[in-house]
């Protein structure tokens, strides 16, 4: 497959190097990507980080009302411990600093070893898993995070930027993680650089439902149908698992692959789905946020909203990735 | 009597038999998980090198610890920590000079260390399954009293044979446990290349 890259092996580099130039708010050394002016004395400081390949998360929400910094990996691999440890030193201004952990094995290990291993930083974590395909059991590796990483990284950088104490911060980001549920679906797989060709083959005929964010096959395959068929499949695996009622934030998210317009598409149904079911679509997102390279295809994150989570959303917020209210 | 120059050349051999299977490394962990596996321990191994080669570590401790730092400081994902503390562990308990018994010793170490890092146990679908053979073969031949070599050879089947056991079953751990029955009939990516690792300590055994 025709990429856009120099070499496969420094496409992260390159992409990096390409981030800096574009946005002078942002600081990239020794792949981290911090905010420009430094840390703020007595601002809980908000690490995230996982594999590259998933733009703009998380180095695209690094910047006023999100992230202090982001560790991008290599594509679709958990960043190493160097860069945490570092990150987490950058954007400590005396408050204690939060990491934002996706829950894939990579991640958790790697931000596990920065965490015992940074001295001198008070350091609390939590653990994004809201995607309902997976079953949450002993005979699995747990659910996986995904599009409420954006939620948790929003609402709880707006915390933080109002002076809140880490364990504040962290409560919050855990609460924001457990009122949120995922269901994605692929129209196709993507192709990491290193490989050349498709993670997964897919007929033209057939959606794999309930997949990931790094092109791994998802629970079942079953034959295209319709975007309110799909929509209903994805909304259906969420409302069972927590029962939408009352104000939601909704965001319809795009692969990386699939146009906005086909996101309205889904979006459309999405709301009418919330409507039948007697709740608000409260807040809204449609666009590509949390990607896997170029797959197409969709994910839908619901967020059961209270007045306060809100009002962290509508907080003011200035990044590359995301940017209203300032 | 395994010398430093024994580990140095394991790395080498691991780095060589990693290369020559990186592809399908990478096609077993495209079937279940995120068609990485081969690239990133490919990475790691060349940094290893590096590593190894400038800081000429003089004991076989030494040179286990350098390589496991280097596999966590570098590689990221999961096999990176796994790896990396796999070898951390080993090098730590293994002291000189180095006999089989004291290799198996560390070597059991080293997998408890994996086993406790990556909260995996035999069955679950993971390196563990060649690991742990393959740490019982060298336990067994010290027990029989049989040669270095002929001890390293038996792991290193052990360790192919589990990492094939590893097809039938159910990932439990891992990206590949998302897919459910569906991981059912691949063999795990990181049970194949742990068993690449035996096979180039045999190799290089003399």
């Amino acid at each position: 497959m025709k990429k856009l890259i120099n070499t496969a092996d420094s496409v992260v580099e390159d992409a990096l190097n390409g981030m800096a130039a574009a946005h002078p708010s942002l600081r990239v050394r020794d792949r981290v990507v911090y905010r420009a002016e430094g840390p703020r004395p007595g601002k809980v400081g908000l690490v995230s980080g996982g594999g590259s390949g998933h733009e703009p998360l998380h180095a695209g929400f690094v910047g006023h009302g999100m992230l202090d910094a982001a560790c991008p990996g290599e594509v679709f691999t958990s960043p190493v411990p160097d860069q945490i440890i570092e990150a987490t030193k950058g954007v400590d201004g005396g408050a204690g600093v939060l990491h934002i952990v996706k829950n894939y094995t990579g991640d958790v290990l790697n931000f596990e070893m920065a965490a015992e291993l940074v001295e001198g930083v008070e350091v609390a974590s939590v653990l994004v898993d809201d995607d309902v395909a997976v079953q949450d059991s002993l005979y699995t590796a747990g659910r996986r995070g995904t599009g409420a990483t954006l939620f948790v990284e929003k609402m709880a950088g707006a915390l933080a930027e109002e002076g809140a104490p880490l364990a504040r911060v962290a409560a919050v980001a855990a609460e924001v993680d457990e009122r949120s549920r995922s269901f994605g679906i692929a129209l196709s797989s993507c192709t990491t650089p290193a490989a050349g060709k498709p993670t997964f083959d897919l007929p033209e005929t057939d959606v794999e439902l309930g997949i990931g964010i790094h092109g791994e096959p998802g629970r079942a395959r079953v034959p295209m149908v319709s975007a309110r068929e799909l929509a209903g499949v994805a909304m259906e695996a969420i409302h069972g698992d927590l029962p939408l009622t009352g104000d939601l934030l909704v965001m319809v998210n795009g692969m990386g692959g699939t146009p906005l317009m086909e996101l309205y598409v889904v979006f459309a149904e999405v709301a009418a789905f919330v409507k039948g079911k007697g709740a608000r679509v409260s807040r809204s997102l449609v666009g590509n946020y949390v990607t896997s390279l170029e797959m197409q295809g969709f994910s839908v994150t619901v967020c059961r909203l209270d007045d306060a989570l809100t009002r962290w959303w509508d907080a003011p917020v200035e990044t590359p990735g995301l940017r209203w209210g300032r | 009597m395994m010398e430093a120059e024994l580990f140095v050349a394991w790395f080498e051999e691991a780095a060589r038999q990693v290369r020559d299977n990186r592809d399908r490394l990478t096609r077993l962990d495209a079937a279940i998980g995120d068609a990485d596996h081969g690239t990133n321990i490919d990475r790691g191994l060349t940094e290893v090198l590096k590593e190894l080669a400038e800081s000429a570590p003089r004991s076989p401790g030494e040179v286990l610890t350098t390589a496991g730092a280097t596999l966590i400081r570098r590689v990221g994902g999961a096999s990176g920590p796994l790896y990396g503390s796999l070898f951390r562990q080993m090098g730590k308990t293994l002291e000189s000079p180095v006999t089989l018994a004291r290799f198996a010793g560390a070597f059991e170490e080293g997998v408890v260390a994996v086993e406790r890092l990556g909260k995996a146990t035999m069955g679950d679908k993971t390196m563990v399954d060649a690991l742990i053979p393959a740490s019982r073969a060298l336990a067994l031949a010290v027990r029989d009293g049989v040669d270095v070599r002929r001890a390293l050879d038996q792991a290193a089947r052990a360790a192919a044979e589990g990492a094939k056991t590893t097809i039938p079953l159910q990932a439990r751990k891992g990206r590949a446990s998302y897919l459910g029955e569906r991981s059912i009939g691949h063999e795990d990516p990181g049970a194949a290349s742990a068993a690449l690792f035996m096979a180039a300590l045999a190799a290089v055994a003399t």
